[in-house]
């Protein structure tokens, strides 16, 4: 994809250290080759269908573009901030409140926090590289991201509304780069949504998005993510949290976009008392192909992680679903749980699970669960006696599947946004 | 042991020696060499003095294994260790190594009292004699089976003497190409039992390997081939719980078995290798519309173990099953686990795993379930169970798991536990020492699996058992 590193990236706030970064990044991009299926990180997944080539860093949007995906972006109502990125070009930006500026929270697009606050920056800004099989795409995206909203909540402060960040493709064969890195300090709390949306259905674009969280001990960091890309979009998510000590950190993640969705997520748990909590939902239709990587590893005893991820499949969609728990050896009285959960609603999706487990310590709860399946024939029977049409039956035990998981945003607000965007996705579909 | 004991015991060997000569012809000297090469090869299959179709079958499978590259992306790193070069492939006799019942290790000798292993047999596995005599003892068993029209040779023998039986299915169900140990084996197979049995057959009784056996059953690169014709059911047992002492440090067995229309076959293995031992083992069934392949696995010892095996569900309501038991002690890894690939409507197929590793022992699952296409009622169940007795034990899960098709369900369950300390205290409570504590906790946990194996053999595991977690608490 050589189309894209030829384009410039932004001039404005280069330090030193930021220039090693995106270099290290792009020599990681070219090094590396792409991968194959024979690398057991990338088993299942249709590496020959995943091209990047063609694509793009676009030119800004118009400014009537801009406004109007401002205009569309009103999924929270009530909210601490908002940052709307288009194809990378900044469209809104709706700071803190002067209450939480003097209590020293900082929320800033990319650049304008490279510039106002370098040595936070330094210490935290593409520290995080995944080692789930895309490095080579992180490496793209640290030489190019210039888009993406910081987010730094100082010891002690308690944010109850979420900051709201939307991150949008418009163009032709646009490549994206959204960046999302939150910081809480001890003893601090704060929420963050991230959308990524597609202005078109027919445009295809490229998303490399990269997201970190770095929760200090005692914080509490709560992070759900919307993701409805067309289904033109090649798509690469790759997340890590770590989490100190006493932490409670918890993702929800929505999915239901893109033609080819790579997700990566890890988690290191680093502090004793840490508590994280990773719950994902995804309807994938058509052709969509979902390939999620996770991890979780347990660095620190006294700690638990849970993960739920579930996934209802269409005509000849494919999921991937590949969890690896690791305890390390010390890490005792750790409790430790995976469960992939499939709904198979058509005879051609297909579904894969690998859900792993690496256990060094041997004081601990760890478990793994995968199923897979089709409607319970006999709940189904059970309401059609009670004089519910197929349709309708099938379709409330579907939202029931994945009631689950939406509960889990705490918001009533943007639960019912996301049932919404479900039932738009598969409303004509079910049978 | 005292040493009278040890004199009794060593008379009862010593009477024994002479009766255990064999029938096979022992004046040749062949030699093998060291390393693989197309000589060494040429030079088994003359001994043997096997036909063209079979030197051929061999020479192309040695091609297929210098072309394989090791499967080194997920497997142990320990295999880096084998050095094919410096490997004998086949043993004449001559060659097997000659060592008194002195130098065996005093361990194996007090575990071979402490199993129960007859005394006749002790020198066999000890390796201080080659073969026993053992057509004696079963001779009224094989007149049996031989009214029944039941054929139970060796790999040669098969393949010279019945190719119309063994040749259709002789690499078929296992090609070669399978995997590099697979090729190595179907390039220097020796030994090992191969075994037909008519349609309708029932056989009542359990076929043993320990039914025919001498130096080469036992032999590094043995080639299993179970038939059951339309409706025959057999029941085959490998290995013993008594420790094999070795000093061949590779062994690569192919096991292949065909059930026909609605045939049953179980295939319960036992094995305790020394603890230098590789044993990389492909197993693999293929069951018939109707038919049923079991396979009932114990693992314990050796260095590296990597077997999984598999059923190939090719007919409609074939089913396959896996019960495993994986006993890991300290530098062992035992890498195990079961391969499901449903290729017909209404199959089903069950895997129940359980481990359990002790001090710094590793004991990892690793399986596949496969419902690739447009099947209809086809379910899995797996189950793998880990018990962590130290605390630097380590345990590891990995399967993959592939659906589609209509009304399949496939559930994958993993649990990771150790013996609870309140477990431990009531019973140490009723005046247990914490030691027998531990092994009865653990036999509890194998306990559901230990009743698929046969009397005899779940009397001696659990005492092997109670051997392997001796010292590991405290």
């Amino acid at each position: 994809m050589t189309t894209v590193l030829e384009q410039p990236t932004n001039t404005t706030n280069h330090p030193a250290w930021l220039s090693a970064r995106r270099d290290a990044g792009k020599a990681q991009f070219e090094m590396l080759p792409a991968p194959t299926a024979r690398d057991e990180r990338w088993r299942f997944a249709s590496v020959g269908k995943l091209s990047i080539d063609g694509f793009a860093p676009a030119a800004a949007p118009t400014a009537d573009t801009l406004a109007g995906l401002v205009e569309r972006s009103n999924l929270v109502s009530d909210r601490a901030g908002q940052l709307v990125f288009a194809d990378d070009a900044q469209a809104q930006f709706e700071g803190v409140s002067d209450e939480l500026a003097a209590q020293g929270v900082i929320y800033l697009p990319v650049l304008d926090a490279i510039a106002q606050h370098p040595e936070l920056m330094e210490k935290y800004f593409l520290q995080e590289s995944t080692e789930l099989g895309s490095e080579k795409y992180f490496g793209l995206h640290a030489g190019l991201v210039k888009a993406g909203s910081i987010l730094f909540v100082p010891k002690g402060v308690e944010i109850e509304k979420p900051f709201v960040n939307y991150y949008w493709t418009s163009g032709k064969m646009a490549a994206v780069f959204p960046h999302t890195l939150i910081i809480a300090e001890a003893n601090s709390n704060a929420s963050v949504v991230d959308i990524f949306f597609s202005e078109t259905a027919t445009n295809q674009a490229l998303n490399v998005s990269v997201s970190n969280i770095h929760a200090a001990s005692g914080a509490k960091v709560f992070r759900k993510v919307v993701q409805d890309w067309n289904e033109k979009t090649v798509s690469f998510q790759l997340d890590t949290t770590v989490a100190e000590r006493d932490t409670l950190v918890k993702n929800v993640a929505v999915n239901i976009g893109a033609e080819r969705a790579r997700f990566e997520n890890q988690t290191r748990i680093e502090g004793p008392g840490a508590d994280v909590k990773m719950y994902s939902l995804t309807v994938a239709e058509n052709s969509q192909e979902f390939d999620q990587r996770t991890f979780q590893t347990h660095y620190a005893g006294n700690a638990v992680s849970d993960l739920l991820y579930k996934n209802a499949l269409l005509d000849n969609a494919r999921t991937i679903f590949s969890g690896l728990i690791k305890v390390a050896e010390g890490a005792q009285q750790t409790d430790a749980y995976q469960t992939n959960r499939n709904l198979l609603l058509d005879p051609t999706a297909e579904a894969n699970a690998l859900p792993g487990l690496e256990i060094l310590a041997n004081d601990v709860k760890c478990s793994h669960g995968a199923t897979t399946g089709n409607v319970d024939s006999e709940e189904l029977f059970y309401m059609m006696q009670r004089g519910i049409a197929k349709r309708d039956a099938m379709k409330l035990m579907v939202f029931g599947f994945f009631e689950e998981v939406i509960e889990k945003v705490d918001s009533d607000e943007l639960a019912d946004n996301l049932r919404e965007l479900i039932r738009n996705k598969f409303e004509s579909k079910i049978h | 042991m005292s040493d009278t004991d040890t004199e009794i015991q060593d008379e009862a060997i010593n009477v024994d020696t002479e009766k255990g000569n064999f029938k096979y012809p022992e004046n040749y000297e062949f030699d093998a060499g060291v390393g693989l090469t197309e000589d060494s090869v040429r030079y088994i299959s003359n001994v043997k003095g096997e036909d063209q179709w079979i030197l051929d079958f061999r020479l192309k499978a040695l091609e297929i294994f210098q072309k394989k590259p090791m499967p080194t992306k997920w497997a142990d790193k320990d295999l880096e260790n084998i050095h094919f070069d410096e490997i004998r492939y086949y043993l004449s006799k001559g060659q097997v190594p000659a060592r008194t019942w002195d130098e065996v290790p005093d361990d194996v000798k007090e575990t071979f009292e402490r199993l129960g292993i007859p005394e006749q047999e002790r020198k066999f596995l000890a390796g201080v004699e080659a073969q026993f005599d053992s057509e004696a003892s079963y001779s009224r068993m094989k007149e049996d089976l031989e009214k029944e029209g039941v054929i139970f040779v060796g790999s040669t023998e098969g393949l010279m003497k019945y190719p119309e039986i063994f040749k259709p299915y002789f690499g078929k169900v296992i090609p070669t190409s399978d995997n590099k140990f697979s090729a190595l084996n179907s390039a220097t197979f020796s030994g090992g039992s191969f075994i037909y049995v008519p349609k309708g057959v029932k056989l009542k009784q359990p076929l043993q390997a320990y039914f025919r056996i001498n130096a080469e059953n036992f032999g590094q690169f043995e080639r299993t081939l179970i038939i059951a014709d339309e409706g025959a059911e057999i029941t085959y047992m490998e290995g013993c719980t008594a420790p094999k002492f070795e000093t061949a440090t590779l062994h690569s067995a192919v096991v292949e078995l065909v059930a026909l229309k609605g045939a049953k076959i179980q295939y319960i293995t036992v094995q305790n290798w020394s603890s230098n031992v590789f044993n990389l083992v492909t197993k693999r069934g293929m069951a018939d519309e109707g038919a049923e392949v079991k396979w009932i696995d114990c693992n314990i010892g050796s260095r590296l173990t990597m077997k999984y095996p598999g059923v190939v569900l090719k007919g409609k309501g074939a089913r396959g099953e896996v019960l495993s038991i994986a006993l890991a002690n300290d530098g062992q890894h035992q890498d195990t686990g079961a391969k499901m690939m449903h290729l017909a409507d209404n199959t089903t197929s069950n895997i129940i795993s359980k481990s359990i590793s002790i001090g710094k022992g590793r004991s990892t699952y690793r399986g596949q379930v496969h419902m690739p296409k447009h099947l209809k009622n086809c379910k899995n169940n797996t189950e793998c169970d880990a018990l962590l007795i130290n605390t630097n034990s380590r345990t590891d899960t990995y399967p993959a798991i592939t659906t589609r098709g209509e009304n399949n369900t496939v559930q994958h369950e993993a649990s990771v536990s150790k013996v609870s300390a309140e477990q431990i205290f009531y019973m140490m409570q009723r005046g247990l020492n914490e030691g027998e504590a531990m092994s009865l906790a653990v036999n509890g946990f194998v306990n559901e699996l230990m009743k698929a194996f046969p009397m005899e053999y779940s009397v001696e595991l659990k005492r092997l058992i109670d051997m392997e977690m001796e010292g590991s608490v405290g």
